[in-house]
């Protein structure tokens, strides 16, 4: 399960700390008192940033710096593709062995697929998605439709 | 004998035990041992409990205290005299003072709602005070935040000292005329503390108030007197104490449960029932309206069976022993803070600890691997870990059949934690 991926960012956090945005969810795993306050800046359709801080375990700290790297940077649409594609995964119970498609939309984040098998893990890798994708929608529904055109 | 070569005093023949507990064989992992440190959370049931539930449902299962056939009066004297054991093994001056509940949460919620349905002199309603302490168990807290939110009471509590004991310089403040209930737990499941009951129970006396003690987790590792400890009602539960889950308990001092009025409504907490009226059966079974849980009472009868035959104050040395160990050998681990007493006076063996930066779900996971199970997260004491600041705790609790052996694992499994994320 603790892949050196995952160690890498747990130990050396991409894009760690909140930076401007247009919205900021603050999103706990009240099981274990995970927590993550994280902001999604737009321009345009384009995710310019992802910034965040939390606390938690190595597998939620993870998670959100994969998240980081993967999304800024991408079109809103394949954000939520690849979102999608990571919920899929984590919610497989370690049933999906991730292909060369999969692979390619998930990038680093495939190496989770081992989480996938411990169900009271599922939520610590999940934490940081599930806020970006509220963060998401929050910057979307409080954009007007001009500065998203 | 320890690794270190020490011998401790006062242990119990786990080897002997430990065959009473068929998981305690399992092997985990890839034909790791298991080494179970999470009895705070619930105990491992011997065969002795198994072979009763067993023997219930194959031979004597019926509804309790109707039919007039041979099964029902089977079940029937079986289930009661489950609450005979339990009276007993508490030191009850009257098994009508046992309450079955399904759980120490509804046995404190039960009390809850019984004073905020009471009539004077033990009605809480605004003019009037709840007292418990910031070590509670959620269970402990939520129930009295809805009676003071339901009756507009005000909830006060006692804090916490920076190791891990209840603060209580300022009882006179905190427990005054005004108050009506003080219900506080034992021991505490995530420091491991034992409070200090006398006093308490002699401020609460001076002022008229009630007093509530959440037992939970005593009632499985030392002798439990209702009557020495002074206090109105006990809660405590079943799976803690080698029994099933599914029953708990709830012991009231006699007039009280008298006085007091029913909470659930249903069959079996009757006398009469009209269209427009009922009278209620006498305590206990006032406060156990629908079918029990039959066969997880006589379960608990034989746990107590069970836990009387090795002998309370054995089970205490016991622990005693292994906690003193494990503290000491914890204490000797580099950025190893243990989050309660670091010493094995009026403390119980549940150590919850954390280890430098490392988030306890990380250290639960890798000694998962190890086999060894604890418990991480905040033990549903949140504001235990706000008061020290923490996020979550490690914890490893002891039981009648953990080892030093286990302790011993337990230091090694944390010295590979540190190694994989050091």
């Amino acid at each position: 399960m603790y892949q050196d991926v995952i160690l890498d960012h747990y130990k050396h956090p991409h894009g760690r700390g909140l930076r401007d945005g247009q919205a900021e969810v603050h999103h706990v795993n009240p099981t274990c008192g995970d927590e993550i306050t994280l902001r999604v800046r737009l321009d345009g359709t384009v995710i310019a940033d992802v910034s965040y801080e939390g606390q938690g375990c190595s597998i939620s700290q993870a998670s959100a710096s994969v998240l980081n790297d993967l999304l800024v940077g991408k079109d809103i649409a394949q954000a939520q593709q690849i979102q999608e594609t990571f919920l899929e995964l984590m919610q497989s119970r370690g049933r999906i062995e991730p292909d060369e498609e999969m692979e390619e939309v998930l990038e680093d984040a495939v190496v989770f697929a081992g989480v996938s098998k411990y169900p009271a893990r599922v939520k610590c890798a999940l934490l940081s998605w599930m806020a970006w994708k509220d963060a998401t929608a929050k910057a979307l529904s409080s954009t007007t439709p001009e500065e998203t055109a | 004998m320890t690794t270190d070569g020490r011998v401790l005093p006062g242990l119990l023949d786990t080897e002997a035990i430990r065959k009473d507990f068929p998981v305690l064989d399992r092997l985990v992992h890839d034909g790791r041992k298991l080494v179970y440190l999470d009895n705070a959370a619930t105990s491992q049931k011997p065969r002795q409990v198994l072979d009763t539930l067993n023997s219930y449902y194959e031979r004597s299962n019926a509804n309790v205290h109707r039919g007039v056939h041979v099964l029902a009066e089977e079940a029937t004297a079986l289930y009661e005299g489950a609450r005979d054991k339990v009276a007993a093994f508490i030191n009850a001056p009257s098994r009508d003072e046992v309450i079955f509940t399904k759980n120490a949460s509804e046995s404190l919620n039960l009390v809850a709602n019984m004073l905020g349905w009471a009539d004077e002199p033990y009605r809480v309603d605004r003019e009037t005070e709840i007292v418990i302490t910031e070590m509670e168990h959620h269970s402990n807290i939520v129930p009295w935040q809805l009676l003071s939110q339901r009756t507009g009471a005000t909830l006060k509590w006692f804090g916490l000292t920076d190791d891990g004991r209840l603060d209580l310089s300022d009882i006179e403040q905190v427990i005054t005329e005004k108050t009506k209930i003080v219900s506080f737990v034992l021991v505490s499941n995530i420091l491991g503390t034992v409070n200090p009951v006398e006093a308490i129970v002699r401020r609460a006396q001076d002022v008229g108030a009630l007093v509530l003690i959440d037992a939970s987790q005593a009632a499985p590792h030392m002798v439990l007197d209702v009557q020495a400890l002074g206090a109105d009602f006990v809660a405590f539960t079943g799976h803690k104490m080698v029994g099933p889950t599914g029953i708990g308990v709830l012991w009231g001092r006699q007039e009280l449960l008298e006085d007091l009025p029913p909470f659930l409504g249903g069959g079996e907490m009757i006398e009469t029932v009209s269209m427009h009226s009922s009278t209620y059966a006498p305590a206990p079974h006032k406060f156990e309206a629908g079918t029990p849980p039959i066969a997880q009472a006589i379960g608990l009868g034989a746990a107590v069976d069970y836990l009387s035959a090795i002998g309370m104050d054995k089970i205490a040395a016991h622990e005693h022993a292994l906690t003193e160990y494990a503290l000491d050998r914890l204490l000797q681990v580099p950025d190893l803070r243990i989050i309660g007493p670091t010493t094995a006076q009026d403390r119980a063996a549940a150590i919850s600890f954390v280890l430098g930066d490392i988030h306890p779900h990380d250290v639960g996971q890798v000694l998962d691997e190890q086999g060894i199970a604890v418990r991480v997260g905040h033990h549903c004491a949140r504001p235990v870990c706000l008061r020290y600041g923490i996020p979550a705790t490690t914890r490893a609790s002891f039981y009648l059949y953990s080892t030093p052996a286990e302790v011993d694992a337990l230091v090694e499994g944390l010295e590979q934690v540190r190694n994989f994320f050091g």
